[in-house]
């Protein structure tokens, strides 16, 4: 694909004023357009977008001067990043070897169960994301889980159960 | 900002203080467990018992013992308070003027405390780590003001190299020698970076001291610059720990205002600026090469070595790694000499170094030991043993790259050597410890899918290698194993272990090895609950 070509697929979103695409542009302009600033810009955009689709990799990566397949490629090795939208609410077990040894497999298996995803998955109203984490740095207070983002420890299956059946309850 | 401001700053911090102040642990884990409401309340406790005037809240970083948190400790009685709730706030307060506190009181004459010799944590639990002047008031920036005004740089390497410091990033390099190599390496731009990119699952020593006392890496990083000839520095920390993003954040926003980082520092020609740089979540950017390139905002994959660092780094310019232990060692070996710091530890690994401690035991947490502690004091003393009546029955120490020392030799000192003598490493620190609970091959089967998974796919022998390895383990695990199938696995982590490219190819089958080496005879017992497992087809019909 061109850079002529990248013109025309840009989102009307772009052009008009969607003013998260200016507060990305800020964040470019922090690092001076700088391509080695690529991660930096890739972690600005995903806070701001809350993922990376395609429209916003074409549009990284004419700001920042790279050819897309890097900016593609960067975005996709690291594990941070996601391409694809995340549920609304987002549990996240660690898999650390403090976490592991105490039971965290079991913690997976019981959020498996209770909202019918498997590991890795988003539902598909995207009401949540299931995912595990590879150490969080949380080995004190193992088993740990975050929920939204929020840190918890000592966790059972039985609470994870419970947490994920409130959500679930209350329609996500 | 000269030595006289530092002084003055120092003085007005502490004359501020008031007689009695209440801790309060703001570090992970504690503060996971509600630490910020702890504080809060603490504080309302305190002005509605009318006793502002001379008590203070103070949120500092790690007080260890991770396990019994929330902590909250009172200066200047000594008392430490285990499992704090909002709630208690107000008895607690209340005990100052005599009373009995609800929240349960800690033992600080527990080996846990007792055996420490806190030197990299000195400040850790101590000081606010979103307050420089806290820090300063421990005679913080002093190491870096002396090195400028009365040193000269080859003297500060000199001044690491006799004191023995190794890398505490796992390879125990010797930091005096990579510092000279950085500073001999001629160049118009040199680079300093700290690896901060704590990936080993289990291990949360440097998010520990990077949340509790940032100022002190700071500092270490400011004098490194110095001595090696840099004034661009970079942190690369993991995405995954935004409390560390944010204090470093404010650290260094506080020290650059003070004159203590960026240009003209202590009001001389010495530039050092530094920059985060966050991490997205790749294993492989522990290894110094894939740091760079991710610095540099490319995919993180290594190159091979030679060229080092050391000659040809960041934008292939000379450049300086060393680990956040490393750095937060240097200040107090400036303040308290080369002498004094090398007369702990062992003959050859000298010092102290910090552990976290997880898994099977009473106690979790972290704590900092002199080199050469035996583990058994480590584990069953200061720990506390294996919980609930456990049998502790290996700790595994080192991470990934490590390996698993069994209960019986758990007499070995902890320094570099021994411990790959009996086949782990020293690593960065993170130790885990199993009970007979614990099955040694879903261990290793646990650690290898953590490898596959975070191979960066570059060289053949760990990408397709680490599959491989994963898939015979997967089907030994599930009593689908055969005769030479430990022979295989043997063979295959030989030749995956000396063709990788970097060192989480190179150290992927430890696991492996290690457990192979000890606990044999589990893979046998799964492999023996296969009655296919000689590779006849009958022999199912024949058990049936």
């Amino acid at each position: 694909m061109s850079f002529n070509a990248i013109d025309s697929v840009l989102p009307s979103s772009v052009m008009g004023g969607d003013s998260r695409y200016k507060l990305l542009e800020t964040a470019i302009k922090r690092h001076q357009s700088r391509s080695d600033a690529l991660i930096e810009v890739l972690h600005a955009a995903q806070e701001i977008f809350g993922y990376l689709d395609t429209d916003l990799l074409v549009h990284i990566s004419k700001s920042l001067k790279l050819p897309l397949s890097k900016v593609y490629g960067v975005a996709t090795f690291y594990h941070f990043f996601s391409v694809s939208p995340r549920g609304a609410h987002t549990c996240v077990i660690c898999m650390g070897t403090a976490c592991y040894t105490k039971g965290a497999r079991k913690l997976a298996a019981a959020a498996e169960k209770v909202s019918g995803l498997k590991v890795g998955e988003t539902a598909s109203d995207g009401s949540l994301s299931l995912m595990t984490a590879r150490c969080i740095g949380a080995c004190g207070i193992a088993p740990a889980i975050v929920l939204d983002g929020k840190v918890v420890g000592g966790q059972s299956e039985e609470m994870v159960t419970e947490q994920l059946k409130g959500w679930i309850e209350d329609g996500f | 900002m000269d030595s006289n401001e530092l002084l003055e700053i120092k003085e007005a911090q502490i004359a501020s203080a008031k007689p009695i102040r209440l801790r309060c642990c703001l570090a992970a884990g504690c503060l996971y467990s509600d630490g910020e409401a702890i504080r809060e309340a603490l504080e309302n406790a305190v002005e509605e018992e009318g006793l502002t005037d001379q008590v203070e809240v103070l949120g500092v970083g790690c007080m260890g013992l991770c396990s019994e948190g929330p902590l909250v400790q009172v200066d200047p009685d000594g008392i430490l308070y285990e499992k704090v709730k909002p709630s208690d706030a107000r008895s607690i307060v209340a005990a100052l003027k005599g009373g009995k506190a609800t929240a349960k009181i800690g033992d600080l004459n527990h080996p846990f405390f007792t055996k420490q010799v806190p030197v990299v944590l000195e400040n850790s639990g101590k000081v606010d780590p979103e307050r420089i002047e806290t820090y300063i008031a421990r005679d913080g920036y002093q190491a870096l003001n002396t090195v400028i005004n009365e040193m000269q740089p080859s003297q500060v390497v000199e001044e690491v190299t006799k004191s023995g410091l190794r890398g505490r990033g796992g390879a125990g390099y010797r930091t005096g020698l990579k510092w000279e190599l950085v500073a001999k390496t001629p160049g118009d731009r040199k680079y300093v970076v700290c690896n901060a990119d704590e990936g080993d699952p289990g291990a949360f020593m440097d998010r520990s001291v990077l949340e509790s006392d940032p100022h002190r890496v700071l500092e270490g990083m400011a004098i490194a610059a110095y001595a090696v000839g840099a004034n661009q520095g970079y942190i690369y920390v993991r995405g995954e720990y935004p409390l560390c993003i944010k204090r470093l954040q404010i650290a260094i926003r506080q020290a650059r205002n003070l004159g203590l980082l960026g240009s003209a520092v202590f009001d001389t020609s010495f530039n050092f600026r530094v920059d985060l740089r966050i991490g997205a979540g790749a294993f492989v950017c522990g290894e110094e090469t894939a740091l760079m390139a991710s610095i540099e905002g490319r995919r993180g994959t290594p190159r091979p070595r030679p060229p080092f660092p050391a000659e040809s780094g960041l934008w292939n310019s000379p450049t300086l790694i060393n680990n956040v232990e490393t750095y937060a060692n240097i200040p107090l070996i400036i303040r308290k000499g080369a002498a004094w710091f090398s007369s702990m530890g062992t003959e050859r690994s000298k010092g102290t170094k910090v552990f976290s401690l997880a898994g099977k035991v009473k106690h979790t947490g972290l704590i900092e030991v002199p080199m050469g502690t035996p583990l058994r004091v480590i584990v069953n003393e200061m720990a506390g043993g294996a919980p609930d009546g456990g049998k502790v029955k290996a700790v595994y120490t080192g991470g990934l790259s490590g390996g698993c020392i069994p209960a019986e030799k758990l007499d070995t000192p902890v320094d570099y050597e021994s411990l790959v003598q009996i086949g782990a490493i020293m690593g960065s620190g993170g130790m885990i410890v199993m009970d007979e609970t614990d099955n040694m091959v879903d261990l290793a089967h646990f650690f290898m899918e953590f490898c596959v998974d975070e191979s960066c796919g570059k060289c053949v022998p760990c990408r397709a290698g680490t599959v491989q390895i994963y898939r015979l383990l997967d089907r030994i695990l599930n009593g689908m194993g055969e005769e030479g199938d430990i022979a295989k696995l043997q063979e295959l982590s030989e030749m995956v272990k000396s063709c990788s490219l970097c060192g989480l190819g190179q150290s992927a089958p430890n696991p492996v090895v290690s457990t192979l080496r000890y606990y044999r005879n589990e893979y046998m017992e799964c492999i023996q609950k296969n009655p296919n497992r000689n590779g006849n087809k009958n022999a199912v019909k024949a058990a049936k």
